[in-house]
C-alpha cells in the first residue's frame, strides 16, 4: 500500500505525563521534588560536558517539537534563528500569557512543575547565548505568578540561576513578570512591548524579535509547554520524544478540556490519540447528552461538528484533515443543547473587547461582527446578515499586523459554515432553535 | 500632592532589579499593580506619582493603566468581584451565576454596592476553565466551581 496511514482505532496512544510529571507527588512545585525525579540533570550534563549548542539544536530538531502556544512552528529551527555573533544582552522569554479561551495548561505546568520550565529556559539560554530571561505570566492567575517568582528564588539560591551557573562560565538570570488583563499580549511582539512597559500593541514584522526584540536586542519567545518539554528531550534524546507522537507531531501534548464534559481538566497524552479516547478520559459528554461540536484548539481554530471530530486524531495533521487545527490544544466541548448563535455572540464579543485597536480592519470589523450577531440574538436579524458577517470577517482576515484579526474571523466563518440552519432559524423566528436554554 | 507609600516604593525598587538599569519603564505594570493593591484603585494622583517615580511622562503611565483590563481607574469598593463570562464558563452556566450575584448584591456590572463593599466586573478568560464558573476577588484570589450556595457563604465570610 502506498500510503500507510493508520485508521484511528489502530493507533495506540496513551496518557504520558511529561510536563506535568510531578503533579501527583508531594510538594510538586518544590526544588527538592524536581531534583528527586532527576531534575536539572540535563543542564548539569550540558555544562559539564560542554555539549555544543549546534548538537543540542540538532537533537531538538530530531524530536519534532513544535511551538505549543498555537502556531506550531518547529522549535529547533526557531532557536537556530538567534544571531550568534552579536555582543551584549540577549533575551529569551517564556510566554505564559495564557488568554486563549479554554486554555489552562501553562497554569498547571507553573503550578506543579515550575523548575522544569526553568531548566528548559536554562537550556534555551545556553543554546541561544541569552543572558536574561523573563517568564511573562497571565495576570489573572496571580497565585501562579507568585509561586513562579518563588521557584526562581529557590533556583537562584541553589546556583541554577545567576552568574557562573554550576561553577561554569554560563550566566543567565530569570524573572517572573506579569500581564494585567490583555489577551493580545500572548502575541509575541505585543508581549515584548508589554515587558518594555507599554501598551500591548503588536509590532510590524520584519524586523523579527530574533534580531530586534526587547529593547531592540535579540529575543526569542517560546510557550511554557515548549520550554518544559526540552529537559526530557535532552535526557532521553530527540528520537525518543519523536517516537511518542506521530508524523509531523513529535512528543506529548497537554490538552485542556472544558465545556460540556464530566471531568474538565488537563490531559497530557501522546500526540495522535483519537479524539474519541481523549473525550473518554475527560469523562465523556456530561448529563448523558450527545456531542454536538468541538472547538479543538481554542477559538482561533475552526469549530468542527461531532461527526468530523469523532473521526479525528489529536495532532497537527489529524486536525488539519478535518479543516481545523491543533492551536494551543484547548478543546471546548459542546453538547446537543448548545445554541450556536448565542455561543458565537460571546466569542465575537471577546475578539471585539480584546482587539488592541491598532489596525482598522480588526478594530472596526470585530465591532461590526459583534453588533450584527447581537442584533440576531436580540430578534432583529435581517435576511442579509449572514452574508454581511461572512463579508466583514473575510475583510478582517489577512489585513492586520497580527493574527488576532484572522483569529476573530475563524469562529464566525466556521460556526456559520457548519450550523447555518441555526442562524437562519434565529433570524426568521427571532428565537433560538435550541429553545430557551442559554448558551 | 501626596507621596507613594514607603512599602510601595520598596516593592517598585525590587521590581526594578529585574530590568537593566536604564529601563525603568519596564516596571510600570508592576508599579501600578502595587499602588492599586494598596489604594484599591488608580486615581489621577496615583498615576502622576508612579510617573514621577519612574521618570516617565504621565501619559505613558496612563496609556498602560487604560489598556490593561485589570487596572481600575474608578473606585471599585472594598471587594472587586471579577467573573469570567467567556465561552467555557458560559457553557457551564455562568449566566445563572451572574444573575444570582447581581440579585444578591443588588448591583449590575461595573456598579458598586450602596454600602461600598462590592463591585462586580465582567472579565475575559482567566485561563482557569476547568473550574468554571469562577471569580477572582481584588485580582488576587480565585474562587472556583461556584454555586449560588458557595457564593453566599463566601460573601458572609467577607462581611
Amino acid at each position: 500500500m502506498p500510503d500507510e496511514i493508520l485508521a484511528p482505532e489502530q493507533i495506540q496512544k496513551k496518557v504520558f505525563p511529561l510536563c506535568l510529571r510531578t503533579k501527583d507527588l508531594k510538594n510538586p512545585a518544590s526544588l527538592a521534588t524536581y531534583l528527586s525525579i532527576g531534575g536539572y540533570q540535563a543542564i548539569t550534563k550540558i555544562l559539564k560536558e560542554q555539549i555544543s549548542p549546534q548538537q543540542l539544536i540538532d537533537e531538538i530538531k530530531l524530536s519534532g517539537l513544535r511551538g505549543r502556544g498555537g502556531a506550531g512552528f518547529p522549535t529547533g529551527l526557531k532557536w537556530s534563528f538567534m544571531p550568534k555573533d552579536i555582543k551584549g544582552d540577549k533575551y529569551i522569554v517564556c510566554n505564559s500569557d495564557e488568554g486563549e479561551p479554554g486554555t489552562f495548561k501553562d497554569r498547571d505546568i507553573i503550578r506543579y512543575n515550575p523548575h522544569q520550565i526553568i531548566e528548559g529556559m536554562l537550556i534555551g539560554a545556553y543554546i541561544m547565548g541569552a543572558n536574561r530571561g523573563y517568564n511573562y505570566i497571565h495576570g489573572e492567575i496571580w497565585q501562579e505568578y507568585l509561586s513562579f517568582h518563588e521557584a526562581t528564588r529557590e533556583a537562584r539560591k541553589a546556583g541554577y540561576l545567576g552568574n557562573k551557573i554550576l561553577k561554569s562560565d554560563f550566566n543567565f538570570d530569570l524573572h517572573a513578570v506579569h500581564g494585567y488583563g490583555a489577551y493580545i499580549c500572548g502575541e509575541e511582539t505585543a508581549l515584548i512591548e508589554s515587558i518594555e512597559g507599554k501598551k500591548g500593541q503588536p509590532r510590524f514584522k520584519p524586523p523579527f524579535p530574533a534580531t530586534h526584540g526587547i529593547y531592540g536586542r535579540p529575543t526569542n519567545v517560546n510557550n511554557t509547554e515548549t520550554y518544559a518539554s526540552i529537559p526530557w528531550i535532552i535526557n532521553h534524546g530527540g528520537q525518543a520524544f519523536s517516537d511518542l507522537g506521530v508524523a509531523n507531531a513529535g512528543g506529548t501534548k497537554i490538552f485542556s478540556v472544558s465545556g460540556h464534559v464530566n471531568k474538565p481538566g488537563n490531559y497530557e497524552i501522546e500526540m495522535g490519540m483519537p479524539f474519541s479516547e481523549l473525550l473518554e478520559l475527560a469523562g465523556g459528554v456530561w448529563k448523558g447528552r450527545e456531542l454536538k461540536a468541538v472547538i479543538p484548539g481554542g477559538p482561533s481554530t475552526a469549530l468542527v461538528p461531532a461527526e468530523s471530530i469523532m473521526q479525528a486524531t489529536m495532532d497537527y495533521d489529524g486536525l488539519a484533515k478535518i479543516g481545523s487545527s491543533l492551536g494551543a490544544g484547548s478543546l471546548i466541548v459542546m453538547d446537543q443543547t448548545t445554541c450556536m448563535v448565542q455561543t458565537l455572540k460571546r466569542l465575537s464579543y471577546f475578539f471585539y473587547e480584546e482587539s488592541c485597536g491598532q489596525c482598522t480592519p480588526c478594530r472596526e470589523g470585530t465591532g461590526w461582527v459583534y453588533r450584527v450577531i447581537k442584533r440576531i440574538v436580540d430578534g432583529q436579524g435581517r435576511s442579509e446578515d449572514l452574508a454581511l458577517l461572512k463579508d466583514v470577517s473575510n475583510k478582517i482576515s489577512g489585513r492586520t499586523i497580527c493574527a488576532l484579526g484572522d483569529a476573530a474571523a475563524v469562529p464566525v466563518l466556521s460556526f456559520i459554515k457548519h450550523f447555518e440552519n441555526e442562524f437562519q432559524y434565529f433570524i426568521q423566528h427571532k428565537k433560538s432553535m435550541m429553545g430557551q436554554q442559554n448558551a | 500632592m501626596s507621596q507613594l507609600s514607603a512599602s510601595v516604593m520598596k516593592k517598585i525598587d525590587l521590581e526594578l532589579e529585574k530590568y537593566p538599569l536604564d529601563q525603568k519603564r519596564s516596571a510600570v505594570m508592576a508599579a501600578l499593580q502595587f499602588v492599586q493593591a494598596e489604594k484599591g484603585w488608580l486615581s489621577d494622583d496615583s498615576i502622576s506619582l508612579v510617573a514621577n517615580y519612574l521618570d516617565l511622562p504621565e501619559i505613558a503611565v496612563m496609556e498602560v493603566a487604560t489598556f490593561y483590563n485589570m487596572y481600575d481607574l474608578k473606585p471599585v469598593g472594598k471587594y472587586k468581584i471579577s467573573i469570567c463570562t467567556n465561552i467555557s464558563c458560559a457553557l457551564r452556566g455562568v449566566d445563572e451565576m451572574v444573575n444570582h450575584i447581581q440579585k444578591s448584591l443588588n448591583i449590575k456590572f461595573n456598579q458598586v454596592s450602596d454600602n461600598g463593599r462590592f463591585c462586580l466586573k465582567e472579565s475575559e478568560c482567566m485561563g482557569n476553565c476547568d473550574a468554571a464558573p469562577m471569580i477572582t476577588i481584588n485580582n488576587e484570589k480565585m474562587y472556583e466551581k461556584l454555586t449560588p450556595e458557595s457564593f453566599d457563604r463566601l460573601i458572609k465570610e467577607l462581611k
